[in-house]
């Protein structure tokens, strides 16, 4: 339809334009090719009118610093988002809480196409941020953008105290805007208030590493200190899920364990009484249970002694033995039982009964062999030795259930302890340390 | 469809309308300010120098709007004190005319619509509501702006502004609407912001070294 179109006499390719400072003669380059409203010279700081032909002089601010340079040089080009950036401009703000002055730099990227970005850096944290083409909704605590809700952060004033470059709005030194920023971390949502208009901006966590890649830099970035608003946790795992599937492991384990114990038919195949007398005991002192039936598969046997000591001790070397393959298990038990009075009160040490399971036993015809040894000044006791068939064995859930419960609530207490961290630094820090700080303004 | 042709009654030069409801042109030769009657041409003024502009698009950049193509066939500029933006006049491949606008590159895509009780310039202030065509609008900004000069085809005169009042108003779902205080009856454009890459643009300026 517009074939045939007649030929153009547009404008020239437009070309970065390169220009003088009428202040101090310092050469200024306007990168943007019209879109920056102000330039600031780098050489003698003055704000610059970027539209005027003669780049009229706005503005002239002191540096009471000479350390404040931007760690990406302007004029340096990278690629966000598939798009390559160049930094035009730089700003420093501060802003200050509870008497504490925080600093954080504001770099403007420009593409002739895409337009403009923000870069905005914090104690080695960054934020991609751009200008929201969609209108939040937010009240005091909350903010709703594009379906998703943030949580109030903060709210601040930030000045305006060092700039450099170009800037696509009348940009000026000792200006103030009234900043609040909502979180949905990796994401942050912040409203800029300046005289009457709210400028609201969407900005995305950056890794120092993610910003020197996407510009080449040199060297290293800067460490981050602590954690930043919208960082993201650490924690990937989503912790509700995992408590989730922790839940469900667990009564899936109780389901093993009841099923395990109604299958389990713990027999019982041997219940004796037996005597001991210190006065018989010189010599040989070990004798024979009567033979016991183990039918079925090979299973547990569990041995039960009882001993009514009191302030003694009685030990009782065994051996299951099976009568037609000679095999034996042998095990020594030892039941005590102390106690007393002593200056903090009553004591006691010790059990009547002690209980042993022995795995994997296979079918057959038992006996018990039994030496038992005793206190020397326990003249005589009588013991019962009670051994079951088949029965089932549950410190092996106990393990798996404290290897499942370990990870979760290490996660858990990560993520609990990163989070704190960020909102300790808010306008609605945890409990316990709003209860600490003198002033707290909490509406949550 | 035959495109109208004429010549400049200034400097004679053949002057192609692309879209045949075009009331207004510019000659590209000699930038006198061209408006159609029933029988010729009429020059009604003269275009002074554009000033430099930072916008990729340009005149005959053709784009895509949803699944309807477009070509770029004329623009107004405009400035405010923060700098400048075009109202590009689009032609959608249906006939229909819209307008692609491009503030420092937030592009938005809009379209004259008729609405009743439209309120007057005094009345509008920022945060106030408005509904049109079931969806609830809310006033962002005023604009106090200057009209800076125009280019090509348009669907209206427009040539013999000078400060005019633009009201934008968003919406919780990126749609967008203006109200157009350059005459004295209001004009409502109701649109949505678009993505650079969604327009799909091409035959764009080049910048150099870029």
């Amino acid at each position: 339809m517009s074939a045939g179109a007649p030929p153009l006499s547009g404008p020239a390719k437009p070309q970065a334009k390169a220009l003088n400072c009428p202040k101090c003669g310092a050469a200024i380059t306007l990168r943007s090719f019209g879109q920056a409203e102000t330039v600031v010279c780098g050489s003698c700081h003055s704000i610059l009118d970027a539209k005027d032909r003669n780049l009229a002089i706005l503005q002239q601010f002191e540096i009471k610093t000479s350390d404040i340079r931007p760690l990406i040089p302007l004029g340096t080009r990278g690629k966000l988002r598939d798009t390559d950036y160049e930094v035009i401009g730089f700003e420093r703000r501060s802003s200050k809480v509870d008497g504490i002055t925080y600093y954080w730099h504001e770099y403007v990227l420009f593409n002739p196409y895409k337009g403009i970005r923000y870069l905005s850096e914090y104690n080695g944290h960054w934020n991609d941020i751009s200008i929201c083409k969609q209108l939040p909704m937010a009240d005091g605590s909350s903010a709703n953008y594009l379906g998703e809700i943030y949580k109030h952060f903060q709210t601040s004033d930030a000045d305006t105290d060092f700039v450099l470059g170009e800037f696509p709005w009348q940009v000026r030194v000792g200006e103030h805007a009234a900043v609040t920023d909502y979180v949905h971390p990796p994401r942050v949502l912040s409203s800029e208030k300046l005289d009457k208009e709210v400028t609201w901006s969407i900005g995305e966590y950056m890794y120092g590493g993610e910003v020197w890649e996407a510009f080449r830099l040199p060297g290293a970035p800067p460490e981050p200190v602590g954690v930043f608003e919208n960082q993201p946790s650490p924690v990937t795992t989503n912790v509700a899920g995992a408590w989730v599937a922790f839940t469900a492991f667990a009564v899936f384990l109780l389901a093993l364990m009841v099923g395990f114990d109604m299958r389990a038919k713990k027999e019982p195949v041997l219940h004796e009484t037996y005597q001991y007398h210190r006065a018989e005991s010189r010599g040989e002192t070990s004798f024979v249970s009567d033979v016991f039936e183990l039918a079925g598969h090979t299973s547990t046997v569990e041995v039960k002694t009882f001993a009514p000591v009191s302030n003694h001790w009685i030990y009782l070397n065994y051996a299951l033995i099976n009568q037609d393959t000679g095999q034996a298990w042998d095990f020594g038990r030892e039941v005590s039982y102390y106690s007393g009075y002593d200056s903090d009160g009553s004591w006691a040490e010790g059990k009547r009964n002690d209980a042993v399971v022995i795995p994997s036993v296979p079918p057959g015809h038992y006996y018990l062999r039994i030496e038992p040894e005793a206190d020397p000044s326990l003249p005589s006791i009588a013991y019962t030795v009670e051994v079951t068939h088949d029965v089932p064995v549950f410190g092996i859930y106990g393990i798996a259930f404290l290897a499942l419960l370990a990870p979760v609530v290490i996660i858990s207490f990560r993520a609990y302890t990163f989070e704190r961290s960020r909102w300790s630094e808010s306008d609605h820090p945890p409990m316990e340390l709003s209860n600490m700080s003198s002033s707290s303004g909490d509406d949550a | 469809m035959t495109q109208p042709a004429a010549n400049c009654p200034n400097c004679g030069a053949k002057i192609v309308f692309r879209w045949s409801s075009s009331v207004q042109t510019v000659c590209e030769f000699c930038k006198s300010i061209l408006v159609r009657t029933d029988v010729d041409l009429k020059k009604v003024g003269q275009v002074a120098d554009l000033p430099p502009d930072s916008s990729p698009v340009q005149i005959n950049t053709e784009g895509q709007y949803g699944n309807k193509a477009f070509v770029v066939v004329g623009r107004i500029l405009y400035e405010y004190d923060q700098g400048g933006w075009n109202e590009w006049h689009v032609m959608l491949n249906d006939g229909t005319s819209a307008w692609l606008s491009d503030a420092q590159s937030e592009y938005a895509l809009s379209l004259s619509s008729k609405a009743q009780n439209l309120p007057a310039v005094a009345q509008v202030h920022v945060g106030q509501q408005f509904t049109w065509r079931d969806q609830r609008y809310t006033v962002s900004v005023i604009t106090p702006a200057h009209y800076r000069g125009v280019e090509g085809e348009l669907p209206f005169q427009y040539w013999d502004k000078t400060d005019v009042t633009f009201v934008d108003l968003r919406t919780e779902c990126g749609k967008f609407a203006t109200l157009d205080y350059s005459d004295p009856e209001p004009a409502l454009y109701l649109g949505e912001f678009v993505e650079f890459d969604a327009l799909k643009l091409k035959n764009l300026r080049s910048f150099e070294g870029w």
